[in-house]
């Protein structure tokens, strides 16, 4: 029999205000097992886990129960003060009254009998705990990033200066990211090339950081400090190590009718193409599906003038598998489709573009060399109207949810540089809210407004109509004014809401990391572990997680950085011991369990049993702890009942069971 | 039973919840205070595909009135492809349960992310509700349990 502790913390009023805490240590008093019952105001505090400590000295305890909050929250902390009093860790169980009671119930009676039977489930399941001891697995010293815009290389450069081996994947055929596509940064207007560029040379010079381009993940196994992941390398047809940059076969290529994605489908690329200038690494790619030798076997024109003999039309993707202690996600954002806000003519009219396109337009190496105009006629447009929030802060699911957080100030950054270079093009910004919490943010809106007479109207536009003369009729509304606004403009920029990178939950599911309904990959916790996932050893940076700013990101990627370092400069990480364990009388040995098992955790071995009295040799499972993560596929799926779970055991449940529906 | 002793029903729920995705739904639910009866009992599981079909049974033999069972969305598993066979299993169980009388409306799979408290708190009430409208689960009660 356990000899058990229960207490019950009040959390100041969380708890206390709805749960009427003396009556559940009192009713807990009458468990089976129960020894010792207590309350205080808040137990996770050094005196209330001095209180804990001093109980199983003094009582002798062999078990604890604490009711608090959730054991997300707190389980660490209190196992480890009974750790301190020499009690096993995994003999304290949690019964979470906070959140799953307190909280949600506003009457006092119903909240403490909730709270009782909570208590009550937790002893049961306690008097059933065994100690339990963690074992030990290996860190592989290297990190992974996926991805390789600023917050990739950002994460990269400050694992790889802690000293550690750095792999880089981008599935672009350079790392740079979305950044790399901007021309200016707010509040500074520093270029954004200017501040970008050395970091993609200091990454790609680094010794420690090895980047794979046109690369993408394509699986994932293993668990924190050894993961084990294939890379595809897809094909790029020219020789990496030959190819010297020098981009004749560029110029040369025929083929030159290719979308250019870099610059947002404006202008064309050759087949053969680096995606920018300052491409790192500056070695072209083929794209097969518009090169004339891929489509008809006709052509080799690039083989034929590269000096260095690098194209090689045979090559084939290529997988390389390596290991890893921690993975960095860096996947960053696309603005989302515009098919669901046709009202604003984007599909009808060449002269409504996104802010990213803007941003293309405005740059020197962009598809108009930096020069202001209409991509309906070339001609320099007069009225220029922006749209903020396309897509954002949505309340149905035509858009999203959320406010993309950039917009509003690059918006400012927009029509202020377009004021600044052209004085007699008029700006107008329709907007819901401006939204300028940031360093020197609100004073750079400002200006937009007072010294460039950007013109900020308060109101939602509600359809761009295309004229017959060419121009843009923007039908809006003025809040504050409250009147109706009709505008003639010759361009309309849609700031369009952002949303993670397509592909990212295909890359959350390999790393089995949580992520939402908007496709944000989640943290351990919003407040206190923004740059972890849940998952152990998965690590998070950049917009992935959410929209953010380039300051932001890059303190994000910092800061996942030293999480990865933090863990890969351990030697061994303790795992967790509620495995599976196999009855060895009970099992026969059918591979069911194996082949449920998602780690492979689970072999056969022959092994003699003494079956009352019989001696034999039988086949029977073996459950690898160190690899066996713990989720009990195979206790269910066991047809004789050998396998069960440690910590999460048949009885326990059941005892838990029982106590609720008692 | 006497006459003026009829109580108010108050079922009893039983609530399993993976530790990943929908146990942190609940505790979202929570600290956003977006409340459900008190009725919901929740038991935390590693996941989803821990629950055994027998849990279940158990729950309803010692007088339950309602059982949900509540993982990561299909694809979003932390261990990958649990969720997948808790699915497959229940989908079973439940059929079976129906075809002894524990009506299809007392049992329940919902998944429910860790993001996801407001539709943690809106499948349980909507769970609730349920079981009210069908009363008292008197089918796979074990006499022996009565008190």
């Amino acid at each position: 029999m356990q000899r058990i502790g229960v207490f019950v913390c009040h959390c100041g009023s969380n708890i206390a205000a709805t749960v009427d805490v003396k009556k559940v240590a009192e009713m807990a008093l009458l468990e089976p097992g129960v020894v010792h019952a207590e309350d205080y105001q808040y137990m996770c505090s050094e005196a209330g886990q001095e209180k804990i400590i001093e109980a199983i000295r003094e009582k002798n305890l062999t078990g604890v129960v604490v009711c608090s909050c959730s054991p997300r929250m707190h389980e660490t902390t209190f196992r480890k003060a009974a750790e301190k009093a020499g009690l096993n860790p995994y003999m304290v169980e949690i019964a979470n009254i906070r959140e799953h009671c307190s909280w949600i119930h506003k009457d006092m009676e119903e909240a403490t009998k909730k709270a009782v039977i909570l208590t009550r489930a937790a002893i049961a399941k306690v008097n059933l705990n065994t100690p339990l001891k963690p074992g030990e697995s290996r860190v592989t010293k290297r990190a992974l990033v996926i991805g390789g815009g600023i917050a990739g290389i950002q994460t990269a450069l400050d694992i790889a200066d802690a000293g550690y081996e750095v792999d880089i994947v981008e599935r672009e055929p350079s790392i740079g990211g979305r950044m790399s596509q901007l021309d200016k940064t707010f509040p500074t207007l520093d270029c954004s090339a200017c501040i970008l560029t050395p970091k993609m040379v200091e990454a790609s010079a680094h010794e420690k950081i090895n980047i794979y381009t046109y690369s993408e993940v394509e699986k994932v196994s293993g668990f924190v400090g050894d993961f084990t992941v294939d890379i595809r390398k897809k094909a790029r047809y020219v020789d990496m190590d030959k190819c010297t940059g020098c981009g004749v076969c560029q110029e040369k290529c025929p083929s030159k009718k290719a979308p250019s994605e870099f610059n947002r489908g404006l202008n064309t690329r050759s087949a053969i193409y680096t995606p920018f200038a300052q491409a790192i690494p500056n070695v072209p790619v083929i794209d097969t599906d518009s090169c004339i030798k891929f489509k008809t076997g006709k052509c080799g024109v690039c083989s034929k003038v590269c000096q260095a003999g690098a194209i090689d039309y045979t090559q084939k993707d290529e997988i390389v598998s390596q290991k890893y202690g921690a993975i960095v996600v860096a996947t960053g954002f696309d603005t989302i489709k515009l098919d669901n806000y046709d009202e604003y003519a984007y599909s009808q009219s060449k002269d409504v573009i996104t802010s990213l396109e803007l941003e293309r337009i405005m740059n020197a190496a962009g598809p108009t060399k930096g020069h202001l105009e209409r991509f309906s006629d070339g001609k320099a447009p007069k009225e220029m109207v922006f749209i903020q929030c396309v897509g954002s802060r949505c309340a149905d699911d035509r858009g999203k949810p959320y406010c993309s957080k950039i917009c509003c100030m690059y918006t400012a950054k927009h029509a202020m540089l377009i004021r600044d270079k052209y004085p007699d093009v008029n700006v107008t910004v329709f907007y819901i809210d401006v939204r300028t919490p940031g360093k020197n943010f609100d004073e750079f809106y400002r200006r937009a407004v007072e010294q460039y007479g950007v013109n900020y109207i308060k109101g939602q536009v509600g359809k761009v109509i295309p004229q017959p003369n060419g121009k843009l009729l923007v039908q809006g509304s003025d809040l504050l004014d409250n009147r109706q606004i009709l505008k003639e403009a010759d361009m309309v920029v849609l700031a369009t809401a952002i949303e993670p990178n397509e592909g990212v939950r295909k890359i959350a599911t390999m790393l089995t990391a949580s992520i939402d309904t908007n496709n944000f990959l989640t943290e351990a916790h919003a407040k206190l572990r923004p740059v972890e996932s849940p998952t152990a050893g998965i690590f998070l940076s950049g917009v992935c997680q959410g929209p953010k700013d380039i300051p932001e990101t890059v303190a994000q990627a910092g800061a996942a950085a030293v999480k990865a370092i933090g863990l890969l400069a351990k030697d061994k990480l303790l795992t967790n011991p509620c495995t599976a364990q196999s009855d060895e009388l009970l099992c026969n040995g059918c591979s069911t369990c194996a082949n449920v098992c998602p780690y492979g955790a689970i072999s056969y071995e022959d092994k003699e049993v003494n079956d009352h009295g019989i001696r034999e040799t039988r086949r029977i499972a073996v459950v690898n702890s160190a690899l066996c993560q713990g989720c009990g596929a195979c206790t269910v799926t066991c047809p004789s009942g050998a396998m069960d779970l440690q910590g999460f055991s048949n009885r326990q449940i059941l005892a838990e069971v029982d106590a609720i529906c008692r | 039973m006497s006459i003026e002793a009829k109580e108010e029903f108050r079922p009893k729920i039983v609530a399993f919840c993976c530790n990943w995705c929908s146990y942190a739904g609940a505790d979202l639910a929570g600290s956003s205070r977006l409340g459900y009866p008190a009725d919901v009992k929740i038991i935390r599981v590693p996941c989803s595909c821990r629950v055994n079909p027998m849990f279940i049974l158990r729950a309803f033999e010692k007088g339950a009135d309602g059982v949900i069972m509540c993982g990561c969305h299909p694809g979003d598993c932390h261990y990958s492809t649990g969720n997948y066979y808790a699915r497959r299993r229940m989908t079973l169980l439940f059929s079976m349960l129906d075809y002894i009388g524990v009506e299809n409306g007392r049992t329940r799979v919902e998944w429910v992310s860790a993001a996801e408290g407001v539709k943690f708190s809106t499948t349980m009430n909507e769970f609730v509700e349920k079981i009210h409208s069908l009363g008292k689960n008197v089918r796979l009660g074990d006499l022996r349990c009565r008190n």
